[in-house]
């Protein structure tokens, strides 16, 4: 086991934590969401181990055997539906099975209804909620717990730059994303001392199936771009927080500036 | 409730603006399609096909199509390149099961490092192979090899008309004849859930090169000839303003057997944009033919070259179309048959005579393998390409007066480079079509069946 050499070399490297650390076995939540599809195919590439979790069992097997083809040396999969919280101990399970000695966790599954939806329907809230939210909250903190009993490894998980100000367009979904970074934050601190790596990751909006149904969808960040960002970041274990492309933290420093008193003027 | 309407409105006319912005390759026609699905896996694809009307749809890959088959105007297009997904390879037999929106290139960048390369290529390496089937696309070696389709062993198609949810199944032995149907089908018979196609071995990504000038039609023929059993690989540029006598450069290659040298990858440059409809006329594409010739002829001879300069030279310019300018340009490309080298004179005679030149005439020799496809382009004889800008009527005209001379020659053109000829030229070239027309999936159509069939 090479946990125990790992979390030496973690525990005196935290601060700024750029150094490359070692990620052989990625274990991926929502492994056939867009982002996630390209984000396989890099770590295919590089020659990872990886366990992937998802709802379709078909999807899981296409995408299993496109990864062993690219490269990939094991792809483990299990289907298992995120909402149902009583599936996640089997999850972890699964994952401590399959790599006892996994080092990455990457949560990149997510929904995004219609905005107007969740404001006629409390059940499409709750729902937007408990899959953007809730369960994420849930299953991230089995495997926190997991990895600072073992003092290694990194948790990611892609949460939005739409949490970072409620819009009028789109706040249900901001508000679980804005929640998700909150606690990711909150987790990065505690997970700290052990000397476990927490990242955020804020995309943009990026053209994926998720988005085709956005105005403007054609101009979004292609998913090869921003897959390409958090690999990066997952192999170097930093920044805390990735914004993708790039150019989100500036806009979004500038959308958290705008005084609320104008801000609840806008209409976007 | 109010405060909902004005964004569904927005949101309506922005998706007509993405609608639009499905082109062909030549940019010419240009038309909007009412809605684009996007599946990502195949399991959505009966869904989209059970909900659509009669003839709303068409896959649609990456747009290599120069004209108006890859559209769909006013109705929807599949766009496959989300169904991008290698199912499987059997390291002992070379063939790879991949979904339809797999990039050729893509093929190339996970097997050629294994030792595999396409059974057949086309001149760039940015096509599907769903495009590829569908056009039954050829390259420089279809005299030994045939077409793209020949390598194809099995399909997995999806039908608006097939019981249950599942897959049709076919190949040269199996529903044989929606198979040849499908295969230079042009996207009609439905849509391409997954291909197993024969890969090649190959020792490396090199090829042994050989370039030779020539400087008459008849020297061309020689050349031709004498390559076609030594080498694999055949295909001349010529230049098609030096009159009588059409000067080029003869390119012809082998997979090398050389294995230790490491290829590196080329940075392709991006055209930045749609140049002005100036800067292309007779006297700069004249001078650019004559640098290309004397540039090249000083290179002749043999040398070992990547597969990648050597297959896709154009490719090394990441949307090199936008050359042509707003306007868009047309390719030619017809096949001449065997023996009537005179029809081959008579369309470089018009050409010159009309003053609008193309930078990129390429001419080959087509083998005579049986065609793979019902509605296969290529077939023994002479294949000439050429590109025009398009200049309104007075382009259209040139082609108006090539087609006099194709027809007449028995020859045929090629609908995936076509945007206009008239439906007794389409039915000219391919006088069989109507025994196609019963494999035809009723929810596919596209705006190139419609013009040469005169369908609704």
């Amino acid at each position: 086991m090479s946990a125990s050499a790992n979390s030496t070399s973690a525990g005196t490297q935290c601060i700024g934590g750029t150094t490359p650390r070692s990620m052989k076995r990625v274990v991926v939540l929502g492994a056939t969401s867009g982002i996630a599809l390209e984000v396989q195919r890099r770590l295919a590439r590089r020659g990872c181990d990886l366990a992937l979790v998802a709802r379709s069992p078909q999807r899981l097997a296409v995408v299993q055997s496109d990864l062993l083809a690219r490269g990939a040396r094991q792809v483990l999969i299990c289907a298992a539906d995120f909402t149902n919280i009583q599936s996640h101990a089997g999850i972890l399970d699964f994952v401590r099975r399959s790599f006892p000695d996994y080092d990455t966790v990457l949560l990149a599954y997510g929904t995004m209804h219609e905005q107007g939806e969740s404001e006629s329907s409390v059940d499409t809230l709750l729902d937007e909620l408990i899959v953007n939210y809730v369960s994420a909250a849930a299953i991230l903190t089995l495997f926190a717990a997991d990895l600072e009993h073992r003092h290694t490894g990194c948790i990611a998980a892609i949460t939005s730059v739409a949490g970072d100000r409620g819009r009028r367009s789109n706040y249900v979904y901001g508000s679980a994303k804005g929640a998700l970074s909150l606690l990711l934050q909150g987790l990065r601190s505690r997970l700290h001392p052990a000397g476990v790596k927490v990242i955020t990751i804020k995309p943009g909006p990026v053209q994926t199936a998720m988005t085709d149904h956005l105005p403007n969808a054609a101009r979004f960040a292609e998913p090869e771009l921003v897959a390409a960002d958090i690999v990066r970041a997952l192999e170097r274990g930093a920044p805390d927080v990735l914004y993708t492309p790039k150019i989100w933290r500036y806009v979004m420093t500038a959308v958290e500036h705008i005084p609320e008193g104008i801000f609840k003027r806008l209409n976007f | 409730m109010f405060a909902q309407a004005p964004a569904r409105v927005h949101r309506r006319a922005t998706n007509a603006a993405a609608a639009n912005r499905y082109v062909s390759w030549g940019r010419y026609p240009q038309a909007a399609q009412a809605h684009i699905h996007k599946p990502a896996w195949n399991d959505e694809v009966a869904g989209i096909l059970k909900a659509a009307p009669e003839g709303s749809l068409l896959p649609y890959g990456l747009g290599r199509s120069y004209g108006d088959s890859c559209l769909n105007a006013d109705r929807d297009l599949i766009d496959c390149r989300r169904l991008n997904r290698i199912l499987g390879f059997n390291e002992s037999t070379g063939i790879l099961r991949c979904e339809s929106g797999v990039s050729l290139a893509d093929i190339i960048d996970v097997f050629l490092p294994k030792g595999w390369f396409l059974p057949v290529t086309p001149g760039t390496q940015f096509v599907t192979v769903g495009g590829a089937i569908a056009n039954d696309v050829h390259g420089k070696n279809h005299h030994c090899a045939g077409t793209f389709g020949a390598h194809v062993r099995k399909l997995g198609l999806h039908r608006s008309d097939s019981q249950r949810d599942g897959l049709l199944i076919c190949g040269p032995q199996e529903n044989s004849q929606i198979f040849r149907a499908t295969i230079g089908g042009l996207g009609l018979t439905g849509v391409i859930a997954w291909a197993d196609i024969q890969l090649r071995r190959v020792a490396g990504p090199w090829i042994d090169a050989e370039l030779i000038p020539f400087q008459s039609l008849a020297h061309f023929l020689n050349l031709s000839r004498e390559s076609d059993s030594g080498f694999e690989y055949t295909v001349a540029w010529l230049d098609c303003f030096a009159g009588e006598n059409p000067r080029g450069i003869f390119f012809r290659g082998n997979h090398s057997a050389e294995n230790t040298k490491q290829l590196l990858p080329r940075r392709a440059a991006k055209f930045p944009f749609a140049l002005p409809a100036w800067a292309l006329n007779r006297y700069s594409v004249r001078a650019f033919n004559s640098l290309y010739y004397h540039v090249h002829a000083t290179k002749k001879g043999a040398a070992l070259v990547g597969y990648d300069s050597f297959f896709y030279p154009l490719d090394s310019i990441r949307q090199w179309n936008l050359l042509y300018g707003k306007q868009g340009f047309l390719q030619y490309q017809c096949v001449i048959p065997e023996g009537n080298v005179g029809a081959i004179e008579e369309l470089l005679d018009r050409i010159a005579h009309s003053g609008m030149g193309s930078f990129l005439g390429v001419l080959k020799q087509f083998g005579s393998a049986p065609a793979a496809g019902m509605l296969s382009f290529p077939r023994a004889g002479l294949t000439l390409a050429l590109d025009f800008a398009m200049r309104g009527e007075k382009t259209l005209d040139l082609m108006r007066s090539l087609d006099e001379v194709v027809l007449h020659s028995g020859g045929a053109l090629y609908p995936a480079k076509d945007a206009r000829m008239s439906p007794a030229l389409f039915a000219a070239s391919f006088p069989h079509w109507r025994s196609f027309v019963p494999y035809i999936d009723p929810k596919m159509s596209s705006s190139f069946w419609r013009r040469v069939t005169e369908a609704k």
